[in-house]
């Protein structure tokens, strides 16, 4: 077997189990109800600790066939120097790592009565002759299983540690399988197993690795690296062009995952400067607090998850769909107050209208501050939110892509409320004109204080989303105040979709900068380059036409 | 002779009090620490220099927004970048005078550095061991940048909130650039440990008396200056570029030039504030260049009245001795109150202390300047 050398690995005895987790996930409900299968009982356990190698490879050959669900993780157990005698009633355990603690179990029963400590046992070691029984049994256990995911999973781990017994195995299963993912894994798995094994004919393993190669995957790359070949034999230096190919194609899948990064960020960028985009675009107004009303909306989801967690654990899995309503009215209201009470007065004086919805920040930040305490605050993640799935080899979580998605429409939401709607056609009127407007009948005082608290309302369920990424704590605002604004300026004022290429772009910008210069480099290059292009577009990207621009 | 007829019919009552009143302080303060026996009833604790010659720094910052937001109409949420670059550029100079006698003892190399295992002084902290160098880069450094962002600015026509949010994003950008090591000023923890001026120990009562009249007479020769701009010819154009810019333009004057000239010159005195700053405190760093630290000091000029220059210094003072009471006794209410103030004297009190002063006292007859 080839040792592993990557520390990023998590050690194999947490694989395994995450394997069985798999399988039991998987298998379970159906399999379990059969229990006990023939074949797997306490004597044949038993025989596992057996000095004989005989009797044991018998043993691991029955539990093998038996088909059990629990026979994989006991092969796997003793495969892996987790399976222990109980030193008082040689009883055979089942050992397992949670958070660096040994966890003993009873395979047929479960749980034990009490727990083990480590001295009550004695490990079971197993020869060579019968680790070479256990990995074709297991081989066979799990490749044999009639779960797809599982045949996935296991062909996968086979290319992690390829082990030359299982050749056979794996082209056996090679010959029946019929879905194409797993194939495909298969056949790396063949391919790393030939070519990390010195005792295959030369010719072989250069075809191997040229399977590899074809793969492109890191985990070839790991195969590659690791596998012998005499230095500077032509299976050397096919090794090394392998590498190289599959280097660039995981360049090409890196730009690619930063690619998808930027658009991550730029989404998040576009949901904290959407309200702004209302307030500051649309009414001219400047919101020193709206990275408040953000920060409200995220207290709002930690407030209304305690809340429904308290009625209901079941509740707090769609805490977040009944906070998005819930965070649009407290911020929305609160806005509507900021408007009533304090902007309406500073219509004509931008500047002062700047200074003091920054004290209202600051008091906001403090309110919050005293209430809830300075320190972060844990949003739960649904379920349903957190994970992530494969795309070739982009890694995507659920919760960005989420985010993304919400985002967007959250976006057209807007536009739609704001072209096919009374209240936008209402808000697009003043904007433009209001006098005009004034003399058209419609109130103008009460659009502006619908449109500020439409445009923290949206700040609100910004929020709801960001708590899902951010740190929520009194600061969360600050944080995104300064890279809201810039979108503004960037994309172009009082134009939605200016925002909306304004959110992307710097997203995008900043995360394919990144890897090269840092992240904190990235951002003062983001907001050199913004100060710089404000210069030459002082209107942005996509600047008002017409007589809506002074 | 010549400077007295220079001023006549431009200084008013109030500038003549409060110049006298600060060369007063300048000689008053020093002589309260230094005399009496500590413990006697006239005893001015050095600590208590510090604080007072710290409001001074503050004053003086107060004093160049006062400038381009009273006089100009140009409202920079970015002055803190100016007076954090003449801090890093005093602090530089206090670095280089600490002279081997560091934690690691290096004979040229800042501690930080020696941690950092740098070999040698980046080019830009070359000339720093001179205090004429340093001075000189106290005022160019701050003016250099100023000139730069405004040069851009002006000529392409950013105004009011955009500049504003410019001057933002400015000293933000700053500030993320100085919390990196590798920029080569100390990362997030700046520039500290200094240890004497001149070859005199900055912890020294003489050194605290000096740098209080330092900061005294300095703020008092700047509002000098200022109110010799703002009540000459330049002055009146730049009143013009607040009120109409697009009106003087249409004069043929060009506007931008005149922001510009102010612009840099506003930033240049809030380099010497800070550069007078930073020994009094010990230390500059990072946080020096946070936006709420810029925002904070546009508040104290509009609480003390903005278009009237003494306006900026007494709302530095007024507002900051609120701060130090505020967080030496209940330190939780203080974001509360500051953001009440904000509010009230933006909603209530535009014109500030001093204007609303002038007004009860004067009466509205006399147009504010």
């Amino acid at each position: 077997m080839v040792a592993r050398s990557d520390p990023r690995r998590p050690p194999r005895i947490l694989e395994a189990s995450h394997l069985f987790l798999l399988l039991l996930s998987l298998l379970g409900g159906t399999a379990m109800a059969a229990a006990p299968e023939e074949g797997f009982d306490a004597e044949r356990l038993q025989q596992l600790g057996e000095r004989n190698l005989r009797v044991v490879e018998q043993a691991v050959a029955d539990i093998a066939a038996s088909g059990a669900p629990e026979s994989l993780e006991v092969l796997l157990a003793l495969r892996d120097g987790r399976l222990y005698r109980r030193q008082h009633d040689d009883v055979i355990v089942v050992a397992n790592r949670v958070d660096g603690v040994m966890l003993y179990s009873d395979p047929l029963l479960g749980t034990l009565g009490e727990p083990l400590a480590d001295d009550e046992v004695t490990v079971i070691r197993v020869s060579n002759r019968i680790r070479r029984a256990l990995s074709a049994a297991i081989a066979s256990l799990s490749l044999g299983s009639d779960d797809a995911a599982v045949r996935f999973a296991a062909a996968r781990q086979f290319i992690d540690s390829p082990d030359r017994d299982l050749l056979e195995a794996i082209e056996e299963a090679l010959a029946v399988e019929e879905v194409a993912r797993v194939r495909q894994a298969l056949e790396v798995a063949r391919a790393a197993t030939i070519a990390s094994d010195p005792g295959q004919p030369d010719d072989a393993r250069m075809e191997a690795v040229e399977r590899l190669a074809e793969a492109g995957t890191s985990r070839a790359r790991r195969v590659l690296l690791s596998m012998f070949a005499e230095e500077n034999s032509a299976l050397d230096l096919r090794r090394d062009e392998a590498v190289a190919v599959i280097d660039r194609n995981l360049a090409r899948w890196q730009r690619a995952q930063d690619l998808w990064y930027g658009l991550s960020l730029g989404s998040v960028l576009l949901l904290a400067a959407l309200g702004l985009a209302i307030t500051f675009g649309v009414m001219g107004v400047i919101n020193m607090a709206h990275g408040e009303m953000i920060m409200i909306g995220a207290y709002t989801t930690f407030v209304v998850q305690g809340v429904l967690r308290g009625i209901s654990p079941a509740l707090a899995e769609v805490s977040l769909l009944i906070a998005l309503p819930v965070a649009f009215l407290v911020a929305g209201a609160i806005g509507v107050l900021i408007e009533r009470t304090v902007i309406r007065r500073l219509y004509s004086r931008p500047l002062e209208t700047l200074l003091a919805t920054w004290g209202i920040s600051l008091i906001l930040q403090q309110t919050v501050r005293t209430l809830f305490g300075a320190s972060n605050q844990r949003v739960e993640t649904p379920s349903w939110l957190s994970g992530s799935f494969e795309l070739g080899q982009l890694m995507i979580t659920y919760n960005r892509l989420a985010i993304l998605i919400f985002a967007l429409v959250v976006l057209a939401a807007v536009i739609l409320l704001l072209t096919r709607t009374s209240l936008g056609l209402h808000i697009r009127a003043v904007t433009q004109n209001r006098k005009m407007a004034e003399s058209m009948g419609i109130r103008s005082d009460r659009v502006d204080m619908l449109t500020f608290g439409l445009g923290s309302g949206i700040a609100g369920i910004a929020g709801v989303a960001l708590s899902q990424i951010a740190n929520v704590s009194p600061n969360l605002g600050q944080n995104y105040i300064i890279d809201s604004f810039m979108v503004i300026v960037f994309g172009g004022v009082g134009n939605l979709f200016g925002t909306l290429v304004g959110a992307m772009t710097l997203g995008v910008t900043t995360q394919l900068v990144e890897p090269a210069l840092g992240a904190v480099a990235a951002k003062v290059l983001i907001l050199v380059f913004i100060i710089i292009f404000i210069q030459f577009r002082p209107r942005g990207l996509f600047p008002q036409r017409g007589r809506a621009a002074e | 002779m010549i400077t007295a007829r220079l001023l006549s019919g431009r200084m008013t009552v109030w500038d003549v009090a409060f110049l006298l009143l600060l060369l007063a302080l300048a000689m008053l303060v020093p002589l309260l620490n230094l005399v009496p026996e500590a413990g006697s009833g006239f005893h001015l604790s050095a600590y208590m220099v510090s604080v007072l010659g710290k409001y001074l720094c503050y004053a003086l910052l107060a004093l160049a927004i006062d400038l381009v937001w009273g006089y100009c109409g140009i409202l920079s949420l970015g002055h803190g970048a100016f007076f954090a670059l003449g801090g890093y550029a005093m602090g530089m100079h206090l670095m280089r005078n600490i002279d081997g006698r560091g934690v690691y003892g290096h004979p040229v190399l800042p501690d930080f550095m020696v941690f950092l295992n740098w070999e040698e002084l980046p080019w830009y902290w070359s000339g720093f061991d001179m205090f004429g160098y340093a001075l000189l880069m106290v005022v160019l450094a701050p003016g250099a940048l100023a000139f730069l962002l405004g040069w851009f600015a002006f000529r392409s026509r950013v105004t009011g909130v955009y500049l504003s949010i410019v001057t933002q994003a400015m000293t933000f950008a700053l500030m993320l650039a100085f919390f990196q090591n590798d920029l080569g000023f100390g990362g997030s923890d700046g520039l500290t440990d200094f240890r004497d001026l001149f070859g005199v120990s900055l912890s020294s009562d003489g050194m605290r008396s000096a740098l209080f009249a330092a900061s005294a007479i300095v703020l008092a020769l700047a509002y000098l200056c200022c109110r010799l701009i703002v009540s000459s010819k330049l002055g009146r154009v730049l009143v013009g570029v607040r009120d109409a810019e697009a009106r003087l333009r249409f004069l043929g004057y060009r506007a931008e030039r005149f922001k510009l000239a102010i612009w840099t010159f506003s930033a240049m005195l809030a380099g010497l504030a800070g550069a007078l700053y930073v020994p009094q405190v010990g230390i500059i760093n990072p946080g020096e260049f946070a936006p709420a630290k810029s925002i904070e000091a546009v508040i104290w000029v509009a609480v003390g009245g903005r278009g009237y220059l003494v306006g900026g210094p007494i709302g530095a003072v007024v507002v900051n001795a609120f701060k130090t009471f505020f967080t030496g006794n209940f330190a939780e209410y203080w974001l509360f109150f500051l953001g009440g103030l904000f509010l009230f004297v933006t909603l209530f009190l535009p014109q500030g202390i001093f204007g609303w002063l002038r007004q009860r006292l004067v009466g509205s007859r006399e147009e504010r300047s």
